[in-house]
């Protein structure tokens, strides 16, 4: 829809197509208590900003999807929803794009199905047995759906540590397996964290000025909550309520799952990154003069390793009832009938330009900046990438 | 950027990094070595062919090592015990990395010296309690580093080292192990 308002402004024949409503994936898979990892005054797109009482709280799922409704609706895109999209193939003048509802023929096609529409579970949840209960994000909703008994959650990002939180909390024992991480405090001199990220420049960093782009677009989301309270939610968090941490699941044998014994060193590689990235955040403050606007440099304990950690679990025993798969998402190209894919089933893009001709991609993992799958990362990302289609049909012709 | 001197090639892993990234099949390796009994529990093995690259490859040379248990355990000491051996190729491979990754980092190393220490409960493999695991309980790997860098950066090093490790992923992760009678 970012797009669509681009391409409106410079009277560019386009629809957008929606599987299901405006908002889909917020309506239908996303949990119940879940909120935005951005405060509400980063919530901002092309020619809409929040303008709400809070802006340092974080919305709801409700309200994002009123927020993108709203979006609609002012920048009046041409959304054509309940429209699948089934297959898109080159033509010989453009792309063709087959749907639920029909054919349609054009020039350029922008892919803004985003990085999530599927689950990633490693295959070894096939040799879980039949009595554990498993379940993605995409299945849960709230603890009370699960049944009584042991939670592993896997899986240590933002939605591994969150669903840890919520079901510890339910009184269902957690066990979190921790592979490599991204630990932030919520609040670092007395501001919001992501206000750092944002206004230091680290997520203005352009896709080709990153160092190993494959890893920056890898990066598991950070260990980040948005709650009222604005705390923090970092591992020493998790232990302190009660959480069993481990580490890595590596294997299933004989009914038993085995665990890395490498946890120290995941800690000690995402304190490490903390640090080096709350340096640059100081550094910054100095050098532009903004020392005075936030509280004193801050530093944060070492993630506290536990005496002893468990290395093995009897998956048989009844101390786990569910397993829950906290172990990221990724792209389904499925309808893709164009040869645009890695190895690895991701898109070859240059910055949003597909590696085929009037093809484009946006809401990817840093598209063309660090911010560009957060909601205020998406109208330079628009803008630029339209400014290129526009270029390209005018060539055309 | 200054010249460090660590003695790693770094140039050329970047390089063989980008070529097996296109190229996987090249970058399945097959180590060996080939145990002989000797004597008691002492055996000596030797180490000479892999396979990597697509095909055959030698060391320079052969080389050959001893292992047995030590006299308390009422054998010769003919070598160093089979237990032990891990701890050589943790604390080699971990080493290795640390000097790798400072050539990378622009770091120049004036010595790098470590101590790991293994501790094992031996009633598991004496078979005196069947609650005890046959290896090591835990393994600890102490790091003196002096270099042209910050403890920051050090730390940073040991924890990029432990990252790349085979040995340290081999030790902290479990392998499918197959053993049969030709």
């Amino acid at each position: 829809m970012a797009a669509s308002r681009f391409l409106g402004d410079r009277s560019i024949d386009h629809v957008v197509l929606e599987r299901g409503e405006v908002a889909n994936s917020w309506r239908t898979e996303r949990w119940d208590s879940l909120r935005l990892l951005t405060p509400n005054w980063q919530s901002r797109l092309p020619g809409l900003r929040y303008e709400g009482p809070d802006p340092d709280g974080y919305m709801t799922v409700g309200e994002v999807t009123a927020f993108i409704e709203r979006f609609a609706a002012v920048s009046r895109a041409p959304v054509r929803t309940g429209t699948t999209v089934t297959s898109v193939r080159r033509a010989d003048d453009g792309y063709h794009v087959t749907t639920m509802h029909g054919e349609l023929a054009c020039r350029a096609v922008i892919i803004a199905s985003g990085a999530c529409n599927q689950p990633s579970v490693p295959a070894l949840a096939g040799a879980v047995p039949a009595s554990v209960e498993q379940l993605t994000p995409f299945d849960y909703r709230d603890p009370a759906k699960l049944p009584d008994g042991g939670v592993l959650v896997v899986g240590a990002s933002a939605t591994g540590v969150q669903l840890a939180a919520e079901l510890q909390r339910s009184g269902r024992p957690v066990t979190l397996a921790v592979g490599e991480h991204v630990r932030l405090p919520r609040i670092y001199r007395g501001r919001d964290v992501l206000w750092w990220m944002d206004t230091s420049g680290v997520w203005d960093q352009r896709y080709d000025e990153v160092d190993d782009l494959t890893r920056a677009r890898r990066l598991p989301s950070p260990q980040l909550v948005g709650t009222p309270e604005r705390t923090t939610l970092d591992l020493n968090a998790l232990a302190s309520i009660g959480v069993e941490l481990i580490g890595r699941w590596a294997a299933v044998r004989d009914g038993r799952a085995l665990f890395s014994g490498g946890l120290r060193n995941v800690f000690s590689l995402a304190d490490l990154k903390m640090r080096r990235l709350l340096d640059t955040f100081d550094e910054w403050a100095r050098t532009n003069g903004r020392d005075a606007e936030v509280g004193p440099p801050e530093r944060f304990p070492p993630t506290g390793v536990p005496t002893s950690t468990r290395l093995h679990l009897d998956l048989g025993s009844g101390e786990i009832r569910t397993i829950v798969w906290a172990t990221g998402f990724r792209p389904d190209y499925g309808w893709l009938d164009v040869p645009v894919l890695d190895a690895k089933g991701q898109l070859r893009h240059e910055g949003g330009v597909v590696d085929s001709p009037g093809l484009y991609a946006l809401g990817l993992p840093v598209l063309r900046r660090r911010r560009s799958t957060f909601m205020c990362g998406i109208e330079d990302d628009a803008r630029a990438v339209i400014d290129h289609l526009a270029r390209y049909l005018a060539v055309r012709g | 950027m200054t010249t460090v001197t660590n003695g790693v090639n770094v140039q050329a892993l970047l390089d063989a990094r980008e070529v097996l990234k296109g190229a996987p099949e090249a970058a399945q390796f097959t180590w060996r070595a080939s145990a002989k009994w000797q004597h008691g529990v002492h055996s000596q093995i030797k180490v000479q062919s892999y396979f990597g690259l697509g095909e055959e490859q030698n060391h320079k040379e052969e080389w050959s090592f001893e292992a047995d248990h030590p006299e308390v355990f009422a054998a010769t000491d003919n070598g160093i015990t089979p237990i032990e051996y891990l701890l050589v190729g943790l604390a080699s491979c971990l080493t290795g990395g640390i000097a790798s990754v400072a050539e990378n980092r622009g770091i120049q190393l004036r010595s790098v010296e470590s101590v790991v220490e293994g501790g094992h409960d031996i009633r598991g493999i004496l078979g005196a309690d069947s609650d005890v695991r046959n290896g090591y309980n835990d393994i600890k790997v102490t790091f003196h580093i002096d270099a042209d860098a910050s403890r920051e950066d050090i730390e940073a090093l040991v924890a990029q080292s432990q990252k790349r490790s085979a040995v340290y992923d081999a030790l902290t992760n479990p392998t499918n192990v197959t053993v049969e009678v030709a």
